[in-house]
């Protein structure tokens, strides 16, 4: 591995069909670095964003069947990981909290997806990395996860609990040459949020990845992106509980 | 999948309606929306430069087709791209202008997507000679509102290819096209400027001259009158071969006109002020141009349309057929300087006789296109300009109308009747209509 990431030579990037994935892919793309492997559990929609990627760009492109749900089949993703430089973690659900509720099964599933799949990964790549004596891995965290919200809890706390995950994985890493981006994001415009009040004002993926892709160049510990919502959520953070409590946000 | 309520309109900013929007970010979503039961109409949009209400349904659902934007394959040895047809000229330009290859038809802005292109069978400085946007489309795939992926080409569903082309989206759902592209040698441009000083001189200019060149299109002084009515500048071009030192496109920074100028801001004195310097600082000559410059010169500007304030503005563009000389064209300009209903904007081009679809806009004759404000009493006038039209046998572009009357698009569309038997065997629910297609009773009103 190279120490710098902006020499990155392969990049894995999970949930590759998400919006935010897709715009991240494109610009190591077009980047043009030597091996791309996008993986996700949706091969068909996968080939066809390589093959996006070929046509555009005359990238490398690899297809990786991985579902989250699944944590063994996390395995799957192990072999020909030895050389990853840069892995980009972008799978995640969100449920809301009414249906993660009444749906125990679909709520594991959140948590399996959102959280287990994540240690089990990050450990293996982490692991691997040091043995190449350096990596960075980025984790798609979210503002959601920096406060408990009555209005988005359930997910929120799968994602309080990959904040906790990644900054303490950065934390054993350090010295290593491996490294641990936490990126959150506030509302973005995908297939994740359409439909929510407000969709159209949302930020761009595009805008999202670029910074994702520039923290990760940096070796950025935490990431707020848009970055104004590092400032939202210190107001929202220092709201007193008595207060906070009683606001339906 | 679960819509977003938006308020959308056509790029005219008229009407703003509420909607449901889909925004479908894969091909396989768009099927699976399309085979779930939505209760209302659907209609397709894709970047929304339609001026009118074409790609809007009031209280209905729109599917944004802005997320369809792959490319599949690209043939370097004959410039075939085949690609998703939310791509948009901008992306495609930006990937394939450096490496060689141009669309061989655009229209005069690159926000436009390949769907919304087809769907319009847009036209552009090139119609004289190479035809409309047709004229490049090899195939594409169309989702049909039961559900159905149809391959249609001139050989296969043949009359479904012809009446998707200029069917405003109303034939279904274009998931992805393949286009033949146009081998060029650099991004620029040359260019010979002619200052022609009236109407008669400008239809002479354009026989004797259009022949040769590859693109030619006029702007008009649609305030100038008598003896200089039709005044104006030609401009006519050609792709440029490599010069050294400038075979990469200039980095232009764009701008944005951040919000709706008040009402006042475009009034008869401004515009009869940027008319008239227009055509002073426009003498003739021959020069060099980014393409940009030569195809593009409003997308530098970021929401342009903001200039006419909120209360937004039509585009009006109608044909006139050959037999007509330049009658109609001079009836129109007459009626807006007789109304002093100005223009900042007047296009003029002579178009050539090609083929077309059952909706197709273009026949061989003369075009103009002038941009209005929507000042009080312009339904009227519209209405008015749509019977002058009629009466000069020629008919208005429907990628710019918001206004007609379902009766006068009747008789300006003769062929109406071919293209309703085609969306009627393909969409027997009548799933698919827009404000556009209520208006016009293409569809039943809901
Ligand atoms: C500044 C400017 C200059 C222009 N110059 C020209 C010009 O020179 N020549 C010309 O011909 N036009 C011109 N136009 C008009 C424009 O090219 C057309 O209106 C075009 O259709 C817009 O494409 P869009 O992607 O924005 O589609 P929209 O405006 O979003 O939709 C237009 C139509 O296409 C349909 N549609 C869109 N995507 C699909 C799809 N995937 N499947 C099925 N139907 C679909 C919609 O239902 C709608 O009926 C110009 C417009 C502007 C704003
Ligand atoms: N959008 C926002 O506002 C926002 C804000 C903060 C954080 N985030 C986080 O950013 C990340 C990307 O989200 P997005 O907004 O781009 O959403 P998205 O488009 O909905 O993407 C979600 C991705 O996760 C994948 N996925 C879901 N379940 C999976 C499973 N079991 N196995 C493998 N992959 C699975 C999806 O695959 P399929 O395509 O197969 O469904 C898709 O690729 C997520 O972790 C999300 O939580 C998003």
């Amino acid at each position: 591995m190279t120490q710098n990431p902006r020499n990155a030579e392969q990049v894995l990037i999970t949930g590759a069909t998400s919006g935010i994935a897709r715009a991240i892919a494109g610009m190591y793309a077009k980047r043009g670095v030597g091996r791309l492997i996008l993986a996700g559990r949706d091969t068909e929609a996968l080939e066809q964003d390589a093959a996006n990627l070929r046509t555009r760009h005359n990238a490398e492109v690899e297809v990786c069947k991985f579902d989250a749900s699944q944590p063994e089949t996390c395995g799957v993703l192990q072999n020909g990981l030895e050389q990853i430089d840069v892995a980009v973690l972008c799978h995640g659900v969100m449920l809301g909290n009414e249906q993660a509720i009444t749906d125990p099964d679909a709520h594991r599933g959140m948590i399996a997806v959102n959280y287990t799949s994540y240690t089990l990964l990050a450990e293996k790549l982490a692991g691997i990395m040091i043995g190449a004596s350096g990596g960075v891995i980025a984790v798609l965290s979210s503002v959601a996860g920096d406060r408990g919200r009555g209005t988005n809890y359930c997910y929120g706390a799968t994602k309080a609990a990959l904040t906790a995950y990644a900054d303490g994985l950065r934390g054993r890493m350090h010295g290593t040459g491996v490294h641990v981006v936490t990126v959150k994001p506030g509302p973005v415009r995908t297939a994740m949020t359409a439909g929510m009040d407000g969709y159209e004002k949302m930020a761009d993926p595009d805008q999202v990845a670029k910074q994702i892709v520039k923290a990760i160049d940096r070796r950025k510990d935490i990431l707020y992106t848009p970055g104004k919502w590092r400032w939202i959520m210190a107001i929202i953070r220092a709201i007193p509980e008595t207060i906070f409590k009683r606001l339906t946000i | 999948m679960r819509p977003t309520r938006q308020t959308l309109s056509g790029w005219g900013n008229h009407p703003r309606v509420p909607c449901a929007v889909y925004a479908p970010d894969r091909a396989a979503r768009l099927s699976a929306l399309v085979s779930q039961d939505v209760e209302h109409a659907l209609i397709a949009r894709g970047l929304g430069r339609s001026y009118g209400d074409a790609a809007t349904n009031h209280d209905a659902g729109v599917v944004d087709c802005t997320g369809l934007d792959r490319f599949i394959a690209f043939d370097e040895s004959t410039g075939t791209l085949t690609a998703e047809a939310g791509v948009s000229y901008a992306d495609l330009i930006d990937v394939l202008l450096p490496r060689g290859w141009f669309p061989l038809v655009t229209p005069g802005t690159k926000f436009v997507t390949l769907g919304g292109a087809i769907a319009a069978d847009v036209h552009g400085k090139n119609h004289h000679r190479d035809g409309s946007f047709n004229a490049c489309v090899e195939s594409f795939t169309l989702l049909t509102p039961t559900g159905e992926l149809l391959d249609c080409s001139r050989g296969s569903n043949a009359d479904v290819f012809w009446a998707t082309l200029g069917g405003m989206g109303l034939t279904g759902f274009i998931q992805a096209a393949t286009i033949k592209l146009r081998r060029v040698k650099s991004p620029y441009m040359n260019v010979t400027t002619t200052r022609v000083k009236n109407l008669d001189a400008m239809l002479d200019h354009f026989t004797k001259t259009d022949h040769d060149f590859t693109y030619s299109v006029a702007w008009i002084d649609c305030l100038a009158k008598g003896a200089a009515l039709g005044r104006g500048v030609v401009l006519q071009g050609e792709h440029a071969e490599p010069e050294s030192g400038r075979n990469t496109l200039p980095r232009k920074r764009s701008k944005t006109v951040p919000f709706d100028f008040p009402g006042f801001a475009l009034n008869p004195l401004s515009v009869r002020a940027f008319n008239g310097l227009y055509y002073a600082t426009h003498g003739s000559g021959a020069a060099r141009e980014d393409i940009n410059t030569y195809f593009y010169p409003l997308d530098t500007v970021h929401h342009w349309n903001r200039i006419y304030g909120r209360r937004g503005f039509v585009q009006y563009q109608p044909v006139f057929p050959q037999c007509d000389g330049d009658q109609g064209v001079r009836a129109v300009i007459e009626k807006l300087v007789d109304a002093k209903r100005s223009s900042f904007l007047a296009v003029l081009k002579q178009m050539g006789g090609h083929e077309a679809g059952p909706l197709g806009f273009p026949m061989k004759g003369l075009t103009l296109a002038v941009d209005l404000p929507r000042a009080p009493g312009i339904e009227a006038f519209l209405s008015e300009l749509d019977r002058l039209v009629l009466e000069h046998g020629g008919r208005v572009y429907l990628a710019k109308d918001g206004s007609m009357s379902a009766d006068t698009f009747r008789q300006m569309y003769p062929r109406l009747d071919e293209f309703k038997a085609v969306k009627e065997r393909l969409d027997p629910q009548g799933v698919l209509s827009s404000d556009q297609s209520r208006r016009l009773g293409i569809t039943e009103q809901a």
